[in-house]
């Protein structure tokens, strides 16, 4: 095919549920490709030599790889060439933020001038693991290549996306494998956090299955730190090596005054009882929701946009998503950003709260606002926003959702002697090998990088099991 | 995993159960508590206080009321059931005052209803570290008192029961003989556990004698380890989790009135999911 061939095929569109009927249910907004589908988008790639879109993906997939096996209809060749170095293809493909990743550098993209006509890369991966998973493929449950010799014990502490990886690579290495989670169900953001409608549960479950076949165990309700210190871990119960892969689960919130009253929330209460608790199923569940009616939502992430767009399934009249820079600023993927505006989510940029108003049972009755103008750029290299004094004006809810971020939790740090944390209590790694200031002890994903991305915290799971690999192979010499 | 060896009901309401938890029972100290799911898929998680603990046999002492669905429902297990979920040992164990370099003194425990369970680990550790340990106790009538006897042998003749109806020790409330020690003097600590009008009350009752005070608190949490937030109550004007900063705060710079409206925050989805679990087990189809 020829570039101009290949320039003219139409992208492929993502089929959607129609985004009335989905701001009102749970199950998935986008639907998948058809093999057809999928074969036609992935032809689209020009297969270009320097493979640019390499360079955007942070775990380095072979890119032009798999959409060459994808276009010729061998889907299962097309996995097999993404699993080479990305654990969670299904999870990834949904959640990744492609267009500042892979499709930022597609030639194709750059050709039509227009990123949003990129190759739809995460589309295509999608469609291969789903593939997969449907059919029921069986994940290589490769044996323990060590099988027979002395195997080296590592704990892994946290069960999300960093954890996931690091322990799938640990077991392949042939160790025994211990996941540690403090909640109920394995999964860390992607159950708690991260809605049914952009990810479904049943994708991170068959993840975890899959652990489960290569020989990892899971200790559920395991607190690390209070149930046991890692210290514990490598001095009295026989493990070789530890990875802290915790998450970022401290909510940052606005520090306005009225931020206490009831019907406000973090971002991650408001979602863990949707998504985790299924505080939604009134009949079957026990915890409680918030019923908001009026929502305002603080934040302009993939956490505010899934944020406002529960409010509405869960029967809000009327959601406001506040941000204050200004759309183009938004961390959020662009495909998030537009559902939560097809679905109803009005937006409010270049504007943010300074207040939250309470009624005399202390309830929230409104949100104050000021409006903001963007002024030079800081240190982020974005434009700064800077408030327009005496712009405050009123907004009428009855429910604030605050999704401004997450900090590192310092529990372990605080229960880990000699574990070094930088100023924002991050862990200081060796960044090639992700050991931590404790040798033996590794660390990574959002407890390193501060509240990032899955893939990139897939790759950091990744780094540190070969470092604890390479660490347990030299200290077993 | 987290079996039921034990249960005894206590008064109409109130319900003491010992579970299987060896690594909770190891670590735990005083002051910290659990949190406890009874249904894995359907549960709801609640934060219960820890009245005692065996490191030997593995197991933890609960001591609960019938306030809600969960509750509800624990109290219809029976020995030999298993719980869902055991999180814990969680939050700050208590500042044992004569542990950490300052000298024992005279310390003053005021347990209401039920929050005389988790004062019963605190009251014995300070014992333990040399002070002379005073316990009020305070409950509606006298079927309403929990771990008397564990108390006297604490606190021996420093032991002071109140109740509203005069059933047992003295009439009145728990804040009257507070403030009569702190007014006799040479009272160097208050720890109050209880309702939390109660230990508003008692902070406001020691706070002219300037005589340090500290609450546990007991709010709403869904992880319990600083991930949610739903527990935060104002201290001293800043945002504290009562999960990982707490459970024990200073009495004297709590907001009570904004802490008591939060725990009400779901109180109406609270008495519908109550009252289907309560007729659920009075066999009544409601749904």
């Amino acid at each position: 095919m020829t570039t101009k061939e290949r320039m003219a095929i139409e992208p492929q569109a993502m089929p959607e549920q129609d985004p009335k009927v989905r701001a009102r249910n749970m199950n998935e907004v986008a639907l998948g490709y058809t093999p057809e589908m999928a074969m036609r988008e992935a032809s689209r790639c020009m297969q270009c030599p320097t493979k640019p879109c390499m360079q955007g993906c942070p775990v380095a997939i072979d890119i032009p790889g798999f959409l060459a096996k994808a276009a010729a209809g061998d889907f299962e060749g097309a996995l097999a060439v993404i699993r080479k170095t990305s654990l969670l293809p299904a999870v990834c493909g949904r959640v990744c933020p492609q267009e500042k990743q892979c499709q930022k550098f597609c030639t194709m993209g750059k050709l039509l001038k227009d990123v949003d006509k990129a190759v739809a890369i995460g589309r295509v991966e999608r469609f291969v693991a789903d593939l997969a998973r449907e059919k029921g493929a069986s994940r290589e449950a490769e044996a323990s290549k060590a099988s027979g010799a002395p195997r080296h014990r590592v704990a892994i502490i946290g069960s999300g996306p960093a954890s996931i990886t690091c322990a799938a690579d640990c077991a392949r290495a042939g160790h025994d494998v211990t996941v540690f989670e403090a909640f109920h169900k394995a999964g860390g953001v992607l159950v708690y956090g991260i809605p049914e409608f952009r990810l479904p549960k049943a994708i991170v479950q068959s993840e975890i299955d899959a652990l489960k076949s290569l020989g990892v165990k899971f200790e559920m309700n395991y607190v690390v730190g209070r149930t046991r210190k890692i210290g514990d871990f490598i001095e009295k119960d026989g493990f070789d090596a530890v990875f802290i892969g915790t998450g970022a689960g401290l909510p940052k919130f606005m520090d306005i005054e009225g931020e206490n009253l009831v019907g406000v929330f973090s971002a991650n209460e408001y979602l863990t009882r949707a998504n985790l608790m299924k505080a939604y199923d009134e009949g079957g569940h026990d915890t409680p929701f918030w019923h908001g009616k009026r929502v305002a939502v603080l934040g302009g992430g993939n956490v505010a946009m899934d944020a406002s767009r529960m409010a509405l399934r869960l029967g809000a009249e009327k959601v406001y998503l506040i941000y204050r820079r200004s759309e183009a600023e938004m961390p959020a993927r662009r495909e998030e950003i537009l559902h939560a505006k097809e679905e109803g989510v009005e937006f409010l940029v270049l504007q943010n709260a300074k207040r939250v108003l309470g009624d005399d049972q202390g309830r929230v009755s409104a949100l104050e606002c000021l409006k903001y103008e963007l002024g030079e750029p800081d240190a982020s290299g974005r434009r700064s926003p800077v408030a327009i004094p005496g712009s405050e004006f009123t907004l009428d809810v009855d429910t604030v959702v605050v999704a401004v971020g997450n900090t590192s939790n310092p529990l372990i740090p605080a229960t880990t002697a000699g574990l070094e944390v930088n100023r924002r209590g991050n862990i200081t790694v060796d960044p090639e090998t992700n050991m931590t200031s404790i040798p033996g002890v590794f660390a990574g994903g959002d407890i390193v990088l501060g509240a990032a991305t899955v893939i990139l915290a897939m790759g950091e799971g990744r780094r540190a099991a070969a470092g604890i690999n390479a660490y347990i192979a030299k200290k077993g010499a | 995993m987290n079996r039921i060896t034990e249960k005894r009901q206590l008064s109409d309401n109130v319900f003491t159960m010992k579970i299987e938890a060896p690594l909770i029972a190891r670590e735990r100290r005083a002051g910290q508590f659990i949190i406890l799911m009874v249904d894995q898929e359907t549960g709801e998680r609640i934060p219960l206080t820890i009245a005692d603990a065996d490191p030997d046999e593995g197991t933890i002492r609960i001591i609960f009321q019938t306030v809600g669905a969960t509750t509800m429902k624990l109290s219809h297990l029976e020995v030999g059931d298993s719980l869902a979920a055991v999180l814990g040992p969680l939050g700050r164990p208590t500042d044992i005052r004569g542990e950490n370099g300052e000298k024992p003194g005279h310390v003053v425990c005021v347990g209401g209803g039920i929050g005389v369970a988790p004062m019963h680990p605190i009251a014995q550790a300070l014992k333990a570290a040399g002070n002379r340990v005073t316990i009020i106790m305070g409950a509606r009538n006298k079927s309403l008192f929990v771990m008397e006897d564990e108390m006297r042998k604490i606190a021996g003749d420093d032991l002071i029961l109140m109740t509203d109806d005069g059933s047992s020790g003295r009439k009145g409330l728990v804040t009257e003989p507070l403030k009569e020690l702190c007014e006799a003097g040479g009272v160097d600590e208050v720890i109050t556990i209880g309702p939390p009008i109660m230990m508003k009350f008692c902070a406001l009752a020691t706070k002219p004698y300037g005589v340090k005070t500290v609450a546990s608190l007991n709010t709403i949490m869904i992880d319990g380890t600083g991930m949610c937030g739903g527990c935060r109550v104002s201290v001293g004007g800043k945002t504290k989790f009562v999960c990982v900063d707490g459970p024990e705060f200073d009495a004297h710079q709590v907001d009570w009135d904004l802490m008591m409206k939060r725990m009400g925050a779901f109180k109406p989805q609270e008495t519908v999911a109550r009252d289907h679990a309560c007729n659920l087990f009075k066999g009544i189809q409601t749904r």
